[in-house]
């Protein structure tokens, strides 16, 4: 990946944050922690990794991405839209009567996503059913099932059922990136329900572990790319990210997991992440 | 008399009546279903001989999955196979699936509209010496509650396996409810079995039904007893097979409604949420008559024999035949 692709996804990203912020703020409800926290990496995934078309979303032979945590859609619902698969425009629909972008993610309301999602734990579960319908069918050189999912719900016992059994059976095609952002709703992950050490957990349980920085682009896409070539094992990216990413007066407060921002907090954040985005592309040329 | 039309078991009566696992029949439909359509699957939670997926895991061992004793992943896993065009059948005893794992079930195969088949084995009060911890007595209620599922509770073996296949063709979502003991064969291969038609198992040999026995499940052979030994009392009856609760066929029912006036529920199951819910809502609304409903009375299971306990629970033939007359005589 190139500097100037990084730059380029860098403002990408910005431009998503931002829309994260006003379709939130037009909410009045919704989470602003793990959506900012993630918007790279959604960013590198729709706009370099992932085997995907807007313009033909139900392309069978793209790479399937299943969000687990599906609180976080508004950086689910903004990557796309910024990516083309709806207009961005529509953002300001979230939560809203009849709209597509359900407080949660609703197949039925936006078939483009690959799963139902809010209640905890079951996201890995259906990647590790969908890698496993691919190895059956011989497909699982082809492409790849990614989840995209929590720390928080590390504390589901459905989760490490799942790890159990993509371990057993040696998923290669399977890859889930972990948000380490260290928060959930109650408090701090550490306080609330101890999950360290992490990474040696999945390592125990027959996955290849990399731990990355969340926000380093060009780290994470080298994960990505090591993890598609082991075939013999799943991976797992244990990403470490700043909840609230990009807005100081958000950044690793668990307060703000599940709260929007209010009109002048939204403002705040705006003129923050303007701020960042003028720099990038002063940056950038 | 038995309806002559379905083609039913004419051993049905004979004491020595052949008697087959209902289970069985599911086992022997997962094995056609899996040779006609190479994308139907199979799942199990460490239970793959009693819920007779066997069959199926030894002759597609490629399509069968192991996922250890872990419920929750069984049908999250089954979603994400479906996903991907999979026609998953999942199999573990009722009381964990989808009693343990009720909310996966409705977020990722229900909710997510995902066309998994649960199929919830040694459901209902007669998996007998288990105990209560193992009686699926909630099921039917948990999983008629959901839109997008469908449910079957099959009345033995044969129609088990004619259910299994049928449900390989759809792109629904379904639980399958599955009996452990043996039950004596009601049906035969030629009987007619439709996802949306329930059928009359038992008429009057002449005239008009008096009072209308609506089973499913495994009690489907007491309640057909029941209405042969009132017949000869003079009571005429007629028993309906609902073996598919939902969706619900509510014109067949109301039909056997207006002829009747007066219904009894059978349902080896709590009597409330059940079966007999699901028809009290179709009449409450449309038709309303006198009812009474043999089930479970709230009540938890214990050990015993499969036939202790259904006379224990006040289920059997005696029981049907005395709700039948307490419901003629409330008959308006």
């Amino acid at each position: 990946m190139t500097k100037e692709k990084i730059k380029e996804l860098e403002k990408k990203a910005n431009d998503i944050r931002q829309s994260i912020v006003e379709m939130l703020m037009e909410a009045k409800s919704g989470h602003t922690a793990g959506p900012l926290g993630m918007a790279d990496i959604f960013t590198l995934f729709y706009f370099h990794i992932l085997k995907h078309n807007p313009k033909d979303p139900f392309w069978e032979e793209r790479d399937r991405l299943v969000l687990s945590n599906g609180h976080i859609c508004p950086v689910l619902y903004a990557t796309m839209a910024h990516a083309g698969y709806f207009p961005v425009e529509e953002l300001k629909t979230l939560r809203k009567l009849g709209t597509r972008l359900q407080g949660h993610p609703h197949r039925e309301y936006l078939p483009f996503v690959e799963n139902s999602s809010g209640p905890l734990g079951a996201g890995l579960s259906q990647a590790v059913g969908m890698a496993l319908a691919d190895r059956m069918d011989k497909k699982d050189g082809d492409r790849f099932i990614y989840c995209f999912m929590s720390d928080g719900e590390h504390d589901e016992g459905n989760t490490w059922e799942a790890i159990m059994l993509a371990g057993k059976n040696k998923l290669r095609n399977l890859i889930a990136i972990v948000d380490r952002n260290n928060i959930q709703i109650d408090g701090y992950t550490e306080h609330i329900m101890p999950l360290e050490p992490l990474a040696e957990k999945w390592r125990a349980f027959n996955w290849q572990v990399i731990e990355v920085g969340g926000h380093d682009l060009k780290a994470v896409n080298e994960a990505v790319e090591k993890a598609q070539k082991i075939l013999d094992k799943p991976t797992v990216i244990i990403a470490h990210t700043i909840p609230g990413k990009g807005v100081k007066e958000f950044e690793g407060d668990y307060k703000w997991h599940g709260k929007a921002p209010n009109k002048e907090e939204g403002e705040m954040a705006l003129k923050e992440l303007k701020e960042i985005g003028a720099k990038l592309i002063a940056v950038s040329k | 008399m038995l309806n002559p039309i379905l083609k039913l078991n004419p051993k049905i009566f004979n004491s020595d009546v052949e008697q087959v696992p209902i289970r069985k029949g599911f086992g022997q439909g997962l094995l056609l279903a899996g040779e006609a359509d190479k994308n139907v699957v199979a799942l199990c939670a460490d239970l793959t001989e009693s819920t007779q997926m066997n069959l199926f895991a030894e002759k597609f061992k490629e399509r069968f999955i192991e996922v250890g004793v872990a419920e929750q992943n069984l049908v999250t896993v089954s979603s994400g196979m479906a996903a991907m065009g999979k026609i998953p059948f999942c199999s573990s005893y009722a009381m964990f699936s989808p009693g343990r794992n009720w909310e996966q079930i409705r977020t990722t195969i229900s909710y997510n509209d995902r066309p998994v088949k649960i199929v919830g084995s040694h459901a209902g009060i007669s998996v007998g010496a288990d105990g209560g911890t193992h009686q699926a007595l909630e099921d039917i209620a948990l999983m008629r509650v959901l839109p997008n599922m469908d449910v079957i509770s099959p009345c033995d073996a044969i129609e088990a396996k004619k259910a299994t296949m049928a449900l390989a063709k759809t792109d629904r979502p379904a639980y399958l409810r599955l009996a452990r003991e043996k039950t004596p064969v009601i049906t035969t291969e030629e009987t007619p079995f439709k996802i949306d038609k329930a059928q009359i198992y038992w008429m009057p040999d002449i005239g008009l039904a008096q009072v209308g026995i609506i089973v499913t499940g495994s009690l489907t052979y007491r309640a057909i007893l029941a209405a042969k030994e009132l017949e000869a009392e003079g009571i005429k009856t007629k028993v309906m097979n609902l073996s598919v609760i939902s969706p619900i066929d509510a014109e067949t029912i109301m039909a056997l409604a207006k002829e009747c006036k007066a219904i009894v529920t059978v349902e080896e199951h709590q009597i409330r949420g059940g079966m007999g819910s699901a028809v009290a809502e179709v009449l409450a609304q449309n038709y309303p008559i006198p009812m009474e409903f043999i089930g479970i009375q709230n009540l938890f299971g214990q050990s015993g024999t499969p036939d202790e306990l259904i006379e224990h629970y006040k289920m059997g033939v005696k029981d049907i035949k005395e709700a039948v007359k307490k419901v003629l005589k409330r008959k308006i």
